[in-house]
């Protein structure tokens, strides 16, 4: 592998410290990521997965300690720099109604452009790029407000790729979504993963997509790192037991070809069980 | 562009620019042609060009085109202003009247009008200013984990009636220099010379080649805080940029006429509802649009109680009213 490939993709946590206002969510985490996986960050409401990737997207700003986007302090570059290598999509989805998916697509951009140019052939051969990346061809002139639940979240995912950014962070990017979009959703961003070679960093509340679709998975609780690493080596019962208080089976199961860990929870943990 | 063409909104946003030229055009040729004295079109057009000398001439190039374009400066600058505060705070309702910006510029105006009558040259600095300080405050008033639309009216408007209060309070130690103050403050175009034209042209000018740089930022806040900040917008200074820009605007449009309320509120509101909510068209049709119901209202306030000259301040209260009343019933605050 080569190393310059390497920097380009690199982001750390150190002694990260997060809050909202003078609570503390995320008293001091560590974390370094530095190769293009798909990292899911999973653990129980209230854990502060959410708050660590805002932490990392430079929405939240640190309460102390920093966060190194590619050997420099993120909050110490410019917001459009920042905006270049690292996409963002938050949990909830605002847009004017009338808005096209093309001008959505077309925000994308924002970062690569001077204060008042307009979009270039350059931007326009990305935004077409983002649009073929998400097949999104048939809605292009479509407004938002036409679209249904997962074909919205992938025009936004479009814009995000038109950001062409090293690093993704998606926050419950399933979490409207029913059964067939999600799946659609996760299957999109693998195969993203896969043809552009970009670092996914997700937060993910159904365990079982973390499981399938991660190569790296990163678990919270009480707003700091109880386990990360390969999923075998996190997706065990004991971790799963440990996060959510509840006694759950793992097993390894072979669909269409493929293996990946599932979990079947059978029972809440009583109190005192736990630990 | 090609892609332009496929767009369906395109017809529409051509057509909505024309139509507001036309209406601007109407409304002034309206306001130059319509007075004690008729005078027509053609008439209009000779004397433009230089080619008449005569009383008409007179009329128009000292009385009623500097009115004219004064009261075109002041629409573009409040519906501008409407449009860039309610892209800020994300709130339908939000205008230069209802964040108590122009309470604010008004009380600074008079301030300087009533006690330092000799730094009348000040009025517009002043406006700007206490328009601004005003803002701020409302926004620090309303802010608790980011802004709901009604605290930011609640705030706007009781910050408004304080800056009121204030001025009331000027109103009876100066008793004796209120006398001109009191149609300026009701919002009048009674007494635009060129010199308010020249007070208010570079404001104007200001906020045209502002909007360039704002249509995008605001089209970015759109999309929420959180999805804005990684676009690469840096959202406090981005806001900051904008509430200064708007408080230039409406600061600026108090100063030379007054307090003339509803414009920035009426005309985004309708004009979204024409050609979308993309800032890059908004706001320029706002700006037409803006321009061409002031010319056209301070017209018909000059006919409506004839020989009585109603402010055009008055006229646009009466007509906002109702308008505000029906957006509060109908529209749920996003």
């Amino acid at each position: 592998m080569n190393t310059n490939m390497i920097e380009n993709n690199s982001i750390q946590a150190k002694h990260l410290k997060l809050s909202y206002g003078a609570r503390t969510i995320v008293p001091d985490v560590d974390l370094s990521i530095d190769k293009p996986e798909i990292i899911s960050i999973i653990g129980p409401n209230g854990s502060g997965k959410s708050t660590i990737l805002k932490g990392l997207a430079r929405i939240l700003k640190p309460a102390g300690g920093s966060v190194i986007l590619d050997g420099k302090d993120i909050q110490k570059m410019p917001t459009k720099e920042v905006a270049k290598k690292l996409a963002v999509l938050p949990q909830t989805l605002l847009s004017p109604g009338d808005m096209t998916v093309e001008d959505l697509i077309a925000c994308g951009r924002s970062p690569h452009r001077g204060i008042f140019s307009k979009l270039n052939d350059y931007d326009k051969f990305h935004i077409n790029e983002a649009i073929k990346l998400t097949s999104l061809e048939k809605f292009a002139h479509r407004r938002i407000d036409t679209l249904s639940g997962g074909e919205r979240q992938r025009a936004w995912l479009a814009m995000a790729l038109a950001q062409k950014p090293k690093i993704l962070m998606l926050d419950e990017p399933t979490s409207f979504l029913d059964i067939r979009y999600q799946l659609e959703l996760m299957n999109l961003v693998q195969h993203l993963h896969a043809k552009i070679n970009i670092t996914v960093i997700m937060v993910l509340h159904d365990l079982n997509h973390a499981a399938r679709y991660s190569d790296r998975i990163i678990a919270v609780k009480n707003g700091a790192i109880y386990a990360d690493g390969k999923v075998p080596e996190v997706f065990t019962a004991e971790t799963l037991k440990y996060l959510y208080e509840v006694e759950a089976t793992v097993m390894n199961i072979e669909q269409e070809g493929g293996r990946h860990l599932v979990f079947f929870p059978h029972d809440i943990c009583q109190t005192g069980k736990v630990g | 562009m090609k892609e332009m063409a496929i767009d369906p909104r395109s017809t529409t946003r051509t057509l909505a620019s024309l139509a507001g030229i036309i209406a601007l055009l109407v409304a002034a040729i309206a306001g130059i042609g319509l007075g004690a004295v008729h005078i027509s079109p053609s008439e209009i057009y000779s004397v433009l060009t230089g080619s008449a000398s005569t009383e008409a001439s007179q009329i128009i190039t000292n009385i009623r085109l500097p009115r004219v374009i004064s009261g075109a400066c002041v629409g573009i600058n409040l519906a501008i202003a409407g449009c860039i505060l309610q892209g800020i705070f994300s709130n339908p309702m939000a205008d230069s009247g209802t964040t108590g910006i122009s309470a604010g510029a008004g009380f600074a105006a008079i301030l300087i009008m009533l006690v330092f009558p000799e730094h009348t040259a000040l009025v517009p600095l002043a406006a700007f200013s206490g328009g601004m300080i005003t803002a701020c405050l409302v926004f620090w008033v309303a802010w608790k984990d980011g802004i709901a639309p009604l605290r930011l009216i609640l705030s706007g408007m009781i910050i408004g009636s304080f800056c009121a209060a204030l001025t009331t309070i000027l109103f009876v130690f100066f008793s004796d220099r209120v006398q001109n103050v009191v149609t300026w403050m009701a919002g009048s175009l009674q007494t635009q010379t060129w010199t308010h034209v020249f007070m208010i042209l570079p404001y104007t000018i200001i906020g045209l080649i502002g909007i360039i740089w704002a249509y995008r930022q605001l089209n970015l806040l759109q999309l929420g805080e959180e999805a804005a900040q990684g676009l690469g917008v840096n959202l406090n200074q981005s806001r900051l940029l904008l509430l200064a820009l708007a408080s230039l605007l409406a600061g600026s449009a108090v100063s030379v006429a007054g307090m003339i309320g509803f414009v920035g509120l009426i005309i985004p509101h309708i004009v979204r509802m024409i050609v979308g909510s993309d800032f890059e068209y908004l706001l320029p049709c706002s700006a037409l649009f803006g321009s061409a119901l002031l010319v056209g209202a301070d017209t018909l306030s000059r006919f409506l109680f004839s020989p009585i000259e109603v402010p055009v301040g008055i006229f646009t209260a009466l007509l906002g009213t109702p308008f505000f009343i029906y957006l509060l019933q109908k529209r749920s605050p996003r």
